[in-house]
């Protein structure tokens, strides 16, 4: 399955949306022409309420001028999915891939991206599963990552966010992922001074090295 | 005259909603540009043209649910 493929990874840090999203189309477009296979972006984005392709209005729950005083901004996305939310102490990770290395298959792509996740907190001795037909990452019922693309050309962008240590109670503005659905993070299974955010990036990218280069 | 499908999209994907068209009925297009968005439950892929033509006729307008190798169009090349 993994023919020949390999990426690289790029932490952007804290950045604001569209800034990631404006990187993602650049790297598309270079993937596209050949000139690279894969990049694995990790950044994190200042509050923001992204709606996907299938997003109802009515899935965001406070009027705009509550969130605009909040300082969260609402833009739409063109990934797949419903309402979810990003904020500081979440983990974006954008694996902008290939898909021709990847057999052109949107549906394992995305159970790959659970499976990565699921092995990552498995480490952490977080007991993480996905569920049939909700993709994403649960951990008692509770969801812990989110996952939603796009594919153009082939190749594939936007894709997991991982709470690690958000504060949860700004997802009770919206119904995340149109569900209603209760959000986690790592924090709530590990000690603060266990959650190394740097080291959760390198033991990530390893996973996804296991899963999509090493079939 | 070339017919355009849904593709075989992987593993579980059986249908999609068409979600955007790029162009309208009528208009020419490019070999390569993007023609139609389709979305799945967490995906959207865009398909580009296979040919260089004219889109003549769109079998399955925005919001349709069509199922993988279905028929949603036409280019005259």
């Amino acid at each position: 399955m993994s023919s020949g493929f390999d990426f690289e990874v790029l932490d952007l840090g804290l950045i604001d949306y569209q800034k990631g999203f404006s990187w993602q189309q650049d790297l598309v477009n270079e993937i596209a022409s050949g000139k690279r296979k894969g990049v694995l972006i990790f950044c994190e984005h200042s509050p923001v309420i992204t709606l996907g392709r299938s997003a109802k209005k009515e899935n965001v729950l406070k009027p705009g001028e509550q969130l605009k005083s909040l300082g969260i901004e609402v833009v739409a996305a063109n990934r797949g999915g419903d309402v979810t939310l990003h904020l500081p102490g979440q983990l974006v990770v954008y694996p902008v891939f290939n898909l021709r290395y990847l057999g052109r298959d949107i549906g394992l792509f995305l159970r790959n991206m659970e499976k990565a996740v699921i092995s990552l907190l498995n480490d952490y001795r977080i007991k993480a599963t996905a569920l049939e037909g909700s993709t994403g990452v649960w951990v008692e019922q509770k969801k812990i990552a989110s996952i939603g693309i796009a594919v153009k050309n082939w190749v594939a962008y936007h894709g997991v966010s991982l709470n690690i240590n958000c504060n949860l109670d700004l997802f009770s503005l919206i119904r995340p992922c149109g569900q209603d659905i209760i959000m986690t993070s790592m924090a709530r299974f590990i000690h603060f001074n266990d959650l190394n955010v740097s080291e959760i990036k390198i033991k990530l990218a390893d996973k996804f090295k296991q899963v999509f280069t090493r079939g | 005259m070339t017919k355009i499908i849904l593709p075989e999209l992987g593993e579980g994907i059986t249908k999609a909603v068409v979600s955007y068209w790029y162009f309208q009925a009528g208009q020419a297009v490019k070999k390569g540009e993007d023609l139609v968005e389709f979305t799945t439950d967490k995906a959207t892929f865009n398909l580009p043209s296979p040919v260089s033509g004219k889109l003549t006729e769109i079998l399955a307008p925005e919001g349709q649910n069509v199922n993988v190798g279905q028929a949603i169009g036409n280019i005259e090349e």
